[in-house]
């Protein structure tokens, strides 16, 4: 079985968002996504000891690489990143069309993703790449069994839990309750470099320039302002004095 | 300009949260809803109180599981047939699905997580952990955009444009990848006592709790406050409390005038399930918890000191 998971590269610690572009800065450190490692995790559990193949699949900078290398340090075979200038401030429907491109390239029995990117909260990817791949759907998977050409995902929801059974090829977003990603060994960390690692054009994945990056875009940034304030918040020391505190400030606010 | 809104049900009942959408969308134009399942005709008057000019359902047992691709195939039918400008959603499990597939089906943009909307179609998006609250706008149509849970009030009484809706029947041939995925199971887990989306008061635990005896300090103090009790997926995973009271990323959305945290950290998995919340109040032993970023009133304690004392006093204003 052939299963390719798609991850995201994100700035690590404080992001902030370039007030030229509008677009959130990636000029610093970046990190996996670390709702990634779960997907990634999960195709390394399936894969487990069989003759399959896991490959990572990214479109970002040239620096998303390094969020490649983790993962294939984690465990996955293969690599493939869409770096490309022209793809650079895509939106989502833009992304979804370059990461099927990619993927129509692999043909993978199973695509996964993890449950959202940390960086601009998006949690909807998948079902964007599953239409454009016309393949079936499920996300929130907090658990997975493949057998018998299908996979069978617990999906958990608003009220509790879906079994969803879909044929294979098909595309899964897992959430982060499905497991625990490993950490990269030290000889994971050296057998990566030697791993196969394609670095591709848009042209590669057969997207026009026209469809991706800002060209390609059908939403945009048009400001950045100031979040409304949740007023003054307040902080108290708990002493004997805390229960009454909050009486008092419930009163005011005249909530009780 | 017209707005379609996707009605979400569960059981017999329209989402409340869509339903806000609805409201909002009709105080900008007209506005009609689409509403798809098994056994969903009767739900279409409901969505009349709320501003629905037409409502058009799609109606059949093929329908009825909670899968998102079918869905996309009704709602791209009728944005087609009926020249949509604008599909509207509130952010579900199953909505984000939806929207984003149909998105992809109609080549339109999709915007998320917003807030608000203008007019004039500008979207309003709180980003980087709400630290910065973004303009988005759509360069074409139609626009697709998927609003946070609990961003619009639902209450009907707020609107005066409710009247009986036309009701316009949907017939469509699925896809042939949207009736791969099937529904086997179901478990569903319902809540006992009030529910924490409908409920104006709730009072939240998590692991400061320190043991799963320890939510009697919770209810004890949700009950006093006339609330209902949630909790963080961390207690809920240990078992200390039933998934139907989680709140969160993964959980329930709920939009209180009071939400009360204890030994609850903040992680942004929970703090996207509260943040509509008007007022939040927090108990947490460590002042460096995050919760204490977005809280109205932050205290640092210990919760089985202030909690049992907190009650007491509420006990006993309420009886004086």
């Amino acid at each position: 079985m052939k299963i390719a998971v798609c991850v995201k590269h994100v700035p690590e610690g404080h992001a902030r968002i370039d007030p030229g572009s509008k677009r959130l800065d990636r000029s610093g450190e970046g990190a996996l996504n670390h709702f990634d490692a779960n997907a990634v995790e999960e195709a390394l559990r399936l894969k487990g000891d069989g003759d399959g193949e896991v490959v990572v699949v990214s479109m970002g900078p040239e620096k998303a690489a390094d969020s490649l290398r983790k993962a294939l340090a984690m465990g996955a075979d293969r690599a493939v990143l869409v770096s490309d200038p022209a793809a650079a401030g895509s939106d989502l429907i833009a992304t979804s069309k370059v990461l099927a491109g990619a993927l129509e390239r692999e043909q993978a029995d199973l695509v996964l993703f993890g449950q959202q990117a940390e960086d601009a909260d998006g949690a909807v990817l998948w079902a964007a790449v599953a239409e454009r791949l016309r393949r079936p759907v499920v996300s929130q998977a907090a658990e997975m069994v493949v057998s018998d050409g299908g996979v069978r995902v617990k999906r958990q929801t608003e009220f509790g839990y879906d079994v969803i059974e879909a044929p294979l090829p098909a595309v899964v977003a897992v959430s982060d309750a499905i497991n625990e990603p490993r950490y990269p060994s030290l000889k994971g960390i050296m057998g990566a470099k030697k791993k196969p690692f394609e670095m591709l054009t848009l042209a590669d994945v057969g997207v026009d320039v026209a469809d991706a990056g800002e060209a390609g875009s059908k939403t945009e940034v048009l400001a950045l302002g100031e979040p409304p304030s949740r007023g003054e918040a307040r902080k108290i020391e708990g002493d004997a004095n805390a229960a009454q505190a909050i009486v008092d400030f419930l009163a005011e606010k005249r909530l009780i | 300009m017209s707005i379609l809104v996707f009605l979400e049900h569960h059981g017999s009942e329209l989402q409340k949260g869509s339903l806000g959408v609805l409201a909002k969308a009709a105080s900008l134009g007209d506005a009609d809803a689409v509403i798809v399942g098994g056994g969903v005709s009767a739900l279409a008057a409901e969505a009349g109180k709320y501003g629905a000019k037409k409502v058009h359902v799609a109606d059949d047992g093929s329908l009825d599981p909670p899968l998102p691709q079918p869905r996309v195939d009704v709602i791209a039918k009728v944005v087609a047939d009926g020249g949509y400008d604008t599909v509207l959603f509130a952010n579900s499990v199953l909505a984000a699905d939806i929207a984003a597939g149909l998105a992809a089906r109609l080549d339109a943009g999709l915007n998320w997580d917003l807030v608000d909307l203008t007019s004039d179609f500008v979207g309003k998006r709180p980003a980087l952990q709400d630290s910065v609250l973004v303009d988005v706008g759509w360069k074409s149509t139609p626009r697709v955009g998927l609003f946070r849970a609990g961003s619009f009030d639902a209450d009907p009484k707020a609107r005066s444009a409710g009247g009986e809706p036309q009701v316009e029947s949907v017939g469509v041939e699925l896809e042939e990848h949207s009736r791969a995925a099937k529904v086997v199971d179901q478990q569903l887990e319902e809540a006992t006592g009030p529910s924490i989306e409908d409920a104006e008061i709730v009072v939240g635990g998590g692991r400061g709790l320190g043991a799963a005896e320890n939510f009697s300090l919770a209810e004890d103090l949700a009950r006093a406050l006339g609330g209902a009790v949630g909790a963080t997926r961390a207690v809920v995973d240990a078992g200390w409390y039933p998934y139907s009271a989680q709140i969160g990323q993964t959980g329930k959305m709920v939009s209180p005038k009071l939400y009360v945290a204890l030994g609850i950290s903040g992680a942004i998995q929970h703090k996207v399930g509260i943040q509509s919340s008007n007022v939040i109040v927090a108990i947490n032993k460590d002042p460096n918890a995050p919760i204490f970023e977005f809280s109205d009133l932050g205290v640092v304690g210990d919760v089985h000191e202030i909690v049992p004392k907190l009650t007491e006093l509420l006990k006993q204003r309420k009886g004086s």
